[in-house]
């Protein structure tokens, strides 16, 4: 009987905990990003602060983070809001200077000419800047989708649920299959998510797939 | 009535007068062709009819409203623009470029396909182009398509922003032909901005020179022009003193044939 028999509702209880903390984590790292991005693209000093600071929060450790949130937001420390803020907060940082850079990888002559045709301000940001900045953004997306999924583990560590609870468990008891499992199971996950990505990807920017197989005169 | 520029200027903050004291006015139904070099004011000009740029001083008219009584985009909805080369939507299929501003202004979808796919026809496009997107045509396939777009809503109105300056001269000639055949059908008033003075001088009812500045060089129609430049700078842009500009006839076989200053044959008077 190996470790993984004896345990594998544990284990499959533990990845769905894991991807239910990671996916609102990137997808609330996404928007914030955005935004942000947004910001900086448009105004750029304001931005050069707004990206610096968010750098600077990427740069604070993980653990004092997780007890910083609960003290200024007072939600509980054991909570999985408390990561999923603090892995938003990681995520963002991430993403936010990419989707800047999404957004001016779009060419000026496209959104001039869409502004000319009459496309309202907002407009131009849904049918224009957003679809056309997807390619850059989404190679960001990937990023932090596999940062997030495992920076998740280190909720274990003040005892929020995940595979991250198979690695301190694993260590503590001295079982070296499930801190294997708690591994593997972890990069499988981040790899699935990194693929579910490129596959929407594919499906969100048809005109790209379309452009490099059809011929071009 | 058409368009009326009336005294405009354009300085820039950090002090560039791109356009100083421009007056002219187009009217309905005609073609006014804004051509100079790089500098010269020409787009800046033509941006102030859609308020993509406003005049620091002076009025744009439009059939005698000041434009800028006019909401922006509203405006711009109702007049068609045709962009330089990559100026359609990369991630839109060809249909979906043409039927933008119906669709923006509310023209039930099927409805605006259907006037697209003719309107492609019209262009010279095969409406089997219709469900690719822009990477997959050729520039001057794109620049029909940009052309089928700006007359979607049907606008008065076309602005024109060196639309077939980047394909090759053979294309050019083509797409500049579809352009009359169409003007002759559909009667535009239309604001075109070129470098190119054959350019000017082929689609142009009315020509203006611009200098550096937005100063007029001079401004008539192709045959005045031609006729008498107004200065060593007009005769230099339109090139009067090359071969090609100084033709004459000659008598062969007792018929009249047109050579230019080398010599060469262009052609036989009918």
């Amino acid at each position: 009987m190996t470790w993984f028999e004896l345990n594998q509702d544990l284990v499959w209880d533990l990845l769905g905990r894991h991807a239910r903390l990671a996916i609102p984590a990137v997808l609330i790292s996404v928007v914030i990003a955005i935004v942000l991005g947004r910001i900086a693209w448009r105004w750029p000093r304001v931005g050069s602060v707004v990206l610096g600071i968010s750098s600077l929060l990427y740069s604070v450790p993980a653990l004092p983070l997780l007890i910083v949130i609960p003290v200024i937001l007072s939600v509980p420390l054991r909570s999985e809001t408390n990561l999923v803020i603090a892995l938003s907060v990681y995520g963002t940082a991430l993403l936010a200077g990419t989707a800047a850079d999404a957004f001016r990888s779009v060419d000026i002559r496209v959104r001039e000419a869409a502004e000319a045709m009459g496309h309202s301000p907002t407009g131009i940001f849904w049918r224009v800047d957003l679809p056309l900045s997807l390619p850059v953004l989404l190679s960001g997306i990937r990023v932090v989708a596999v940062s997030t999924v495992s920076l998740v583990t280190i909720g274990a560590l003040v005892g929020i649920s995940s595979l991250g609870s198979l690695l301190t468990d694993g260590f503590q008891r001295n079982i070296r299959e499930e801190v294997a499992i708690g591994v593997v199971g972890t990069m499988l996950l981040a790899m699935a998510l990194d693929l579910l990505i490129v596959a929407l990807g594919a499906v969100l920017t048809p005109w790209q797939q379309r452009t490099k197989a059809g011929a071009t005169t | 009535m058409g368009i009326e520029f009336s005294g405009v200027s354009k300085t820039y903050p950090d002090g560039t007068e791109a356009v100083a004291e421009f007056s002219c006015s187009v009217p309905s139904h005609r073609t006014l062709a804004l051509v100079g070099t790089s500098g010269s004011g020409k787009t800046t000009l033509m941006r102030m009819v859609n308020r993509m740029i406003d005049p620091t001083t002076g009025t744009v008219l439009i059939d005698g409203s000041d434009v800028r009584d006019l909401d922006k985009v509203a405006l711009r909805r109702s007049i068609g623009y045709v962009p330089q080369a990559g100026g359609l939507l990369p991630h839109r299929k060809v249909i979906d470029n043409v039927t933008t501003v119906p669709v923006l202004c509310g023209t039930p979808k099927a409805q605006a396909r259907a006037d697209a796919l003719e309107l492609l026809a019209k262009v010279g496009l095969d409406p089997s182009l219709a469900k690719r997107y822009p990477g997959q045509l050729s520039g001057g396939q794109q620049q029909r398509v940009a052309v089928a777009r700006a007359l979607a809503a049907d606008p008065n109105i076309l602005l024109m922003d060196e639309p077939f300056g980047a394909v090759d001269p053979i294309v050019r000639r083509d797409l500049q032909d579809q352009l009359l055949a169409l003007q002759s059908e559909l009667g535009k008033t239309i604001v075109l901005v070129t470098h190119d003075i054959d350019e000017a001088f082929r689609l142009g009812d009315q020509v203006i020179i611009l200098r550096t500045g937005g100063i007029i060089a001079q401004s008539g129609s192709p045959q005045e022009i031609v006729a008498a430049p107004a200065n060593d700078f007009v005769r230099d842009f339109i090139g009067a003193d090359r071969a090609e500009r100084t033709l004459r006839t000659v008598d062969l076989d007792g018929r009249q044939v047109v050579v230019d200053g080398d010599d060469r044959p262009v052609g036989v008077l009918s």
